[in-house]
Formats: C-alpha cells, structure tokens, sequence
C-alpha cells in the first residue's frame, strides 16, 4: 500500500478536492493575516505596521468583551443542551414508526434557514402578539426584550430549540448500536436505571458526546446571524457576539486591519479548541477507521 | 431505550414543532389579522401571502437565485468530493492525517473569517453579485462535509471489490462509473443532500455577496424585515417556503439524518 504508484494515485485524486480548498479557505485565511499586518488607505496601498493591530485589539476591552460574552453564550448552550439531549436521547423508543416521528421532528429546526429561525423568533417575541411573549404574560412574566437577562434568555431559548435535536439524534444513532446483551444482562443482575446508564450507555457514548461538544461549541461560538436579526446585538452591546463585532469591524467600519487581527485571533482559538477535540475523538479509539 | 419517562421524547418534539406551527399559522393570517392579538388557529386563513410571494418577481427569484447557486455548489462539491473520499478511504499516504484534521478546521471555520476576504476575492474577479460566488464560497464547509461523508460509506465497501477490478482490467474511470458509485450511491444522494441544505440555511456569506441579480430569498427577508412596517405575514410565508426542502430532506433521509449532522461519524 505504500508504493510510490499508489500514493501517486491517492495525490491525483485529491488534487481537485485540496485546490479547490486552498481557494476557499487557506487563501482568504492569508488574506486576512496580511490585513492583520499592515494598515491601508484607500484599501489598494498596503503599509507594514507589524503587531501594531494586534496591540490594538488586545488592548481593547471590547474585543474582550465580545470574546467573553461568546464564550459564555457557549458555555451556556453547552450546559443546557448537552443534559437535555441525552435525557431525551435516553427515552426514545429503540425502534418503530415513533423513533423515525420524533428524529423527522427534531432535525427540522436543523434544516431551517438561520435568517428564517432569526424571524420566527423575532415575530415570536413581539409585545402583545408574539408566541412566546404572550406565553410568558400568562404565566405573569414581562418578555422584555431591553432587558440584557432576558436577551440572553430569548437567545439561549431559541438555540436550544435550534439544535438541541443534533445532541439527540447523535445520542440516539450511537444508544442503539448498543446491543441488546448487556441490557439483558443489567436486568438478571437487577442493575438501577442509573448503573445501566453510568456503566453501560455512558461509556458508549462518549465518542459522540465529543462530536456533540464539539459541533455545539463551535457553532454557538460563531453564531451570527440570529442575534443579528433578534437582538442586532443590542441592548446596548450585551449581547454582540465575536462574529457580529468582527463583521461591524471588517465590513461595516472597513476598518481591515483591526478586522484583520481580531479574525487571527478568532481562528487561533477555534483551531485550538478543533486540534483539542481532534485529539480527543482520535485517542477515543472508537472513531470510524481513519478518524 | 427505558419505558419510564418515554413522554420525554414527545414533549421534545411538541415543543420543537409549535414555533413550526405558528409560522404556518402566521403565514396564512391577513396582514392586519396579527396586529390585534395572538393568533393561536389557522382560522380565516388566506393564501394571499403565498399568492403574492409566487407572483412577485423580486421574490421568486430570490427562491430561484438560491436554488441556482446551491446546486452549482452541490455538483461541484460532489465532483471534486468523490475522488477524495475515495483517496482517503483506500490509500494509507503520508499527511493523511493532517488532511482529514485540515478538512474539520474548514468545517469548523468562522464564516465572518472569510467574509471579508471573499468579498476582496470576489470583486477582483468582478464576481460579487452571482451565482458562482456564492456556490464557490460555500465550498469551505460543502466539500469537506461531503468528502467526510463519502469516506464513511467507501470504507463499507469492502476492498476486494477494487482488486478484483483490476484483475478484470477496469479503468479508475471506469471503475468508479461502473463499480463503486453505484455501491455507494446512498452516500452520494446523503452527502449531496447534506451539501445542498446547508447552502440554502446559510445567510452571512451568500447575503454579502450578492446585491440584486443573484440575491437569495435571505436577503430579501432580510431587507423586507428591518423596515419599521414590515410585513408580518408574508415574511412567515416567505419563512414557510424556505423551510420545505428542510422538512422533505428530514423525511426522505430519516434513516440517515444522524450521519449527515455529524459529518459521517455517527450511524
């Protein structure tokens, strides 16, 4: 297998693939390292400034604050999505016409439009004649949308409900690949519910459970364009996240350079936090061959 | 998998599909009917909205100018996709691995990143405001997510297949025709699925590239919305369409859905 004909062979078929990546995704990744270094004017004369940008954007509260409200909007997403998954995962039937009903269901808010998401929710939070606005009213809460806690809450309510089902369905996929002897076996040994789920499906699921994290941590920490439509990152600034201050940066003030190094150090987090993970699902040794 | 507490599941999923509902419900009310009070049932319901929507031009072709680019991406992600897989399922090179952690970095990358170098890109080719762009740009996530999936299913197949091609003197080409891609053809119509539905969620990128000619319904929801009289109603039902290729991939692919969302690694 490892002939000079054979990795030739393997290069040759993934040449188009890898050349067509470079394109879109190392290249524009080297278009903002050289906007992180130098500044401009008029946007065609490139000056060199060195870590002048970087300087500014680790100096800049800001920036700081943005990067911690993401990752406590995270962290949040994490702590409440990841339980209530499993939990769900854990119930559903192990098979028939219901389990294919409830995956159908769950995966649909995945496979809405996020601009469509944004509005529902939007629509959904209007004083008066929104959905959830009026469901609080009646249970005597204020939906109030100027208030940063509940901006925070309408946001972590509507990701929930985004994409909590991807934390079921990859539970549920892995839960039922567990074969039926070790149930059998729980059962003459009168194990509790919770020795069934700590010695047997826990361990099994620890493989998706770091695809789970992984998926939900990166997609939340990116999140844009709800919060856009929700709150526009408002009230005040409490909750424009990392993405939405670096595309005011970058395309809104044009301001390259600053956008520039805030998108390296937005990256430099994201891939460490990737190569951690990577790491993990490797030496899970449970991975798909090749993973 | 436990009988206690099987109502869990259908909770979920109740709470999951009443935001659904209520877009539906929204989207067949008349324009002044939502301004009163809470609209709970479809009552004195009205197609308007989606009358309006398939006869405005500006409209259709923002569900067309989607449909254009997502398919461009999805046939150029699947050709340059297939081919990899296959690299990657059968052969043991070197850096294979700092590949296959290159492809979740791309799948993992922060499209406000690439947002401002593409539009730079972009408008040096003289490409912003079309289709291509769009379908290009969408590469980063579509081809590694397509090549993640196509492996998984490769990887099934078993390898004597390949060898006993050989020995019977097929071509790659006409082994790939031939042979394996109708062996893998589940995973070909799952990876392009896949591909195709998260082109057509995604907003950031194919808004800010376009302007007129090949702006996607997003674009025009998004325009439509932020003014102070926006119409209620007929965003819902521009919401509505947005969401039918959605829910007849969920049911077409219910026995794959799993593997799609979590890049052929689970199911």
């Amino acid at each position: 297998m490892h002939s000079s004909h054979q990795t030739n062979a393997a290069w040759l078929f993934l040449t188009p693939a890898l050349l067509l990546l470079a394109v879109v995704g190392i290249l524009p990744i080297c278009f903002v390292i050289f906007y992180s270094l130098h500044d401009t004017f008029g946007g065609n004369v490139f000056v060199w400034v060195g870590s002048d940008w970087f300087m500014q954007v680790l100096g800049s509260p800001e920036f700081y604050k943005a990067l911690a409200r993401s990752l406590l909007f995270s962290a949040l997403v994490l702590c409440v999505q990841i339980p209530v998954g499993v939990m769900v995962a854990l119930r559903m039937p192990a098979a028939g016409v219901l389990a294919t009903i409830y995956i159908v269901l769950l995966a649909i808010p995945m496979l809405t439009p996020t601009i469509v998401v944004g509005y529902l929710w939007k629509v959904m939070i209007q004083p008066g004649t929104g959905l959830l606005y009026q469901s609080f009213a009646s249970i005597g809460f204020t939906l109030d949308i100027n208030n940063p806690v509940w901006a925070w809450a309408v946001l972590l309510l509507m990701d929930t409900w985004h994409w909590t089902g991807l934390v079921v369905l990859l539970c549920y996929a892995r839960l039922r690949a567990i074969p039926d002897t070790y149930y059998q076996a729980a059962a003459i040994d009168s194990a509790s519910g919770w020795a069934v789920f700590r010695y047997i499906q826990l361990p099994r699921l620890k493989l998706v459970l770091a695809i789970a994290v992984l998926l939900r941590f990166m997609d939340s920490f990116t999140l844009y364009t709800e919060p856009y439509v929700i709150t526009r990152g408002g009230p005040g600034v409490s909750t424009t996240f990392l993405s939405h201050e670096l595309v005011q940066t970058g395309l809104i003030q044009f301001d390259l350079g600053q956008a520039g190094a805030m998108a390296v150090i937005y990256f430099m987090i994201v891939m460490c936090v990737s190569a951690a993970f990577y790491w993990l699902i490797v030496s899970s040794g449970e991975g798909r061959q090749g993973l | 998998m436990n009988s206690r507490f099987s109502f869990i599941p259908a909770v979920f999923g109740l709470l999951v599909m009443i935001p659904i509902y209520w877009l539906v419900v929204i989207s067949l009310q008349s324009r002044g009917a939502i301004t009163q009070s809470l609209v709970l049932l479809p009552i004195d319901s009205t197609l308007d909205n989606f009358r309006v929507i398939f006869t405005d031009p500006d409209w259709t072709m923002g569900y067309v100018n989607a449909l254009i680019y997502v398919t461009i991406n999805v046939l150029m992600s699947m050709s340059v996709a297939i081919p990899a897989a296959y690299a990657f399922s059968r052969y043991k090179f070197m850096a294979r691995r700092v590949l296959f952690f290159g492809l979740l970095m791309l799948r993992m990358m922060v499209p406000a990143i690439l947002l401002v170098p593409f539009v730079q890109m972009f408008s040096s080719l003289n490409l912003i405001d079309t289709h291509i762009a769009v379908a290009v740009a969408h590469c980063f996530f579509s081809v590694p997510l397509a090549i993640w999936i196509l492996e998984g299913f490769i990887s099934e197949v078993p390898i004597e297949m390949d060898e006993s091609a050989a020995i019977d003197g097929y071509s790659h080409f006409g082994f790939f025709r031939h042979l394996l891609l109708p062996q893998i053809a589940t995973g070909i119509a799952v990876a392009a699925f896949f591909c195709f539905m998260f082109s057509w969620i995604e907003f950031l990128l194919s808004n800010a590239l376009t302007t007129i000619n090949a702006k996607p319904f997003g674009g025009i929801m998004s325009r439509a919305g932020s003014v102070m009289t926006a119409n209620v109603p007929l965003l819902a039902a521009a919401g509505v369409i947005g969401l039918v290729p959605g829910v007849l991939l969920a049911i077409s692919l219910r026995h794959h859905l799993a593997r799609g969302f979590s890049m052929g690694r689970v199911g």
